[in-house]
């Protein structure tokens, strides 16, 4: 997947790289271990639902999507193209997408308002976002904290991409996400971090029920930033960067490397 | 209070269409477990209080937080809920802009929208509780009716319909009685203006609360000049009636607009842009709050100051007639 996302943004000459690198496991688990969805009905209305917030990783869902057979991976070629409808971030004209996202922190209101609707509704079905850590500090996100809260929306999991850099630099140069947890856990939320690119340990913390009844789940995903790519690793350059012809070729050369070790 | 005194005379006073709209929810939500409302501290205001203890369920609060109130609002009607999220309309429509334009209307989640205490009802509160920028900025938001009931006729129909209509809608009226602007005329759908009185020698385009001053107005042109005038409640601002405008542009009477909202970006400029597009050269002039932060007062006080009132209404209809 990292292979594919990677060749899509090279062929579209534009994508948020370092961002899907780091977010492209935690979407694998979701899509091939966690969710139930289905390609051939995805409006059920019992479906778990997934709503991307940190929409620019459009790549890393689209690769996902393709993967799991919501469309066929060739409309990729499309992507950014004219009228293509695969644009750099996530849009329900696209099959298994939910919402238009891209703005930051829309994501986890909608999700509250999903959520609510399935309690009501006596729906067992779960709601998922994944958030950035670029875009914690927008206000919408901490309203929404404290509603997810006060609702005891245990159905609800908000997985933090935590790979601790954004397009300027470190969070914590930019502004300071330190102790996210702690912030958490006061606004009444059941807390836990996981290693972002351990498959296994994703799966265990986003598939079992709540972390604890009558709370929100939040999922704090450590993840390196440009995770896979010698040289994309921990280098903000790498936010919204497209390889060269030789950088690709080294970066596939450097993943297929890591996948016979697999 | 002057405006109130000749309203008894002339038309039935009805109440405020804010209680009218808490009364209709009441209504819908005994049949339809799925009618929600969502408020940000602001049922008292909404006079949702009673629906709230009636349909403890069928209330979701968010507190004082318009962003995540527009946003849950997504959410539910996303799952199929038929969602009414009430906030005041100018904290509804600036400060949770981004949500609107996104996850309301560019997602297609469709929510109504109800902007509370619109326009300068809450008077001498001033600039920061005023909404008169609503229509402008929202008309620029693509697949959203947008909405200004004149009486409690139009704001029962406009409530019941948008709980059947599958689309975004914005939705804005005020705190003060209204009165019933025609008896005779019960036809309502958004898109379609409402004309509440006819006559071919002028017309007055108006919205939400300033309809009824352009009737009062109309009424003293008629008893005391002769002048009969066509009066319309455009109360969907977008998409706009263009049949009905180009009907009353047609045999080249002079037009006047009003509206409860700054001349830049509303009622009357959507009108012109069309009309003047499509070759008509009518004498037009639009009334409404010009660009300025707006006088101390009621909301009737500030109606008048800015001539939209029966007297400044007549004056300014007198000089586009030349009489």
């Amino acid at each position: 997947m990292r292979k594919n996302l990677l060749k899509y943004i090279y062929k579209a000459k534009a994508g948020h790289t370092g961002g899907s690198l780091s977010c492209v496991d935690t979407l694998n688990v979701l899509y091939n271990r966690v969710l139930n969805v289905d390609p051939n009905n995805f409006k059920n209305p019992d479906r778990d639902r997934y709503i991307q917030s940190k929409g620019h990783c459009v790549e890393a869902l689209f690769v996902t999507l393709a993967d799991r057979g919501f469309f066929p991976e060739s409309d990729l070629e499309t992507l950014c193209k004219y009228q293509s409808h695969y644009i750099g971030h996530p849009t329900k004209k696209v099959n298994g997408v939910e919402q238009n996202t891209g703005a930051l922190g829309h994501g986890l209101p909608i999700c509250v308002g999903e959520a609510i609707a399935a309690k009501l509704d006596n729906k067992t079905h779960r709601v998922y976002t994944l958030i950035g850590d670029g875009e914690l500090p927008e206000g919408s996100n901490w309203e929404a904290f404290l509603s997810a809260a006060h609702y005891k929306l245990d159905n609800l999991y908000a997985i933090l991409d935590y790979n601790k850099q954004q397009i300027t630099g470190n969070n914590s140069d930019v502004m300071n996400t330190a102790s996210v947890a702690e912030k958490l856990k006061a606004f009444g939320w059941a807390v836990k971090e996981v290693d972002g690119h351990n498959l296994e340990a994703l799966e265990e913390a986003l598939n079992n029920g709540p972390l604890e009844k009558g709370k929100p789940n939040f999922i704090i995903a450590h993840t390196i930033k440009g995770k896979g790519v010698s040289y994309m690793e921990g280098n903000t350059k790498w936010h919204h960067g497209v390889p060269t012809p030789e950088q690709y070729e080294l970066a596939l050369s450097e993943l297929t490397e890591a996948q016979a070790l697999i | 209070m002057e405006l109130d005194k000749i309203e008894e005379k002339d038309l039935k006073m009805g109440k405020a269409n804010q209680e009218v709209f808490a009364e209709i929810m009441e209504a819908l939500a005994e049949t339809d477990r799925n009618i929600i409302a969502v408020t940000s501290d602001s049922r008292g205001s909404g006079k949702l209080v009673p629906f709230g203890q009636k349909y403890p369920n069928q209330i979701v609060e968010v507190g004082i937080a318009e962003q995540n109130l527009v946003g849950v609002a997504a959410g539910l009607a996303s799952a199929g809920k038929k969602t009414f999220a009430v906030s005041p309309a100018c904290f509804l429509s600036a400060r949770a802009l981004e949500q609107i334009k996104n996850d309301v209307c560019y997602s297609d989640n469709p929510v109504t929208l109800v902007g509370i205490s619109a326009g300068v009802s809450y008077g001498a509160l001033g600039t920061t509780h005023h909404s008169l920028h609503d229509y402008a900025v929202l008309r620029a938001i693509n697949n959203l009716i947008i909405v200004a009931p004149a009486d409690n006729f139009e704001t029962e129909q406009a409530v019941r319909l948008a709980a059947k209509t599958n689309k975004p809608i914005y939705m804005r009226y005020g705190k003060k009685a209204m009165p019933f602007l025609n008896e005779e005329n019960k036809t309502f759908e958004f898109g379609k203006g409402r004309v509440v009185r006819e006559g071919s020698d002028m017309a007055i385009i108006a919205t939400g609360e300033t309809v009824y001053p352009a009737w009062l107005a109309a009424k003293k042109l008629e008893d005391e000049h002769g002048i009969k005038t066509t009066v319309v409640s455009m109360h969907t601002i977008k998409p706009l009636d263009i049949k009905l405008l180009e009907e009353l542009a047609s045999n080249g009477r002079p037009i006047l607009t009003v509206e409860e909202h700054m001349i830049n970006g509303g009622l009357g400029e959507a009108c012109a842009s069309y009309l003047f597009q499509k070759g008509f050269r009518n004498k037009f002039k639009i009334v409404g709050i010009p660009d300025e932060y707006t006088i101390t007062g009621s909301q009737v006080e500030i109606f008048n100051h800015y001539s939209i009132s029966k007297d400044g209404l007549y004056e300014i209809s007198k000089k586009l007639l030349d009489i």
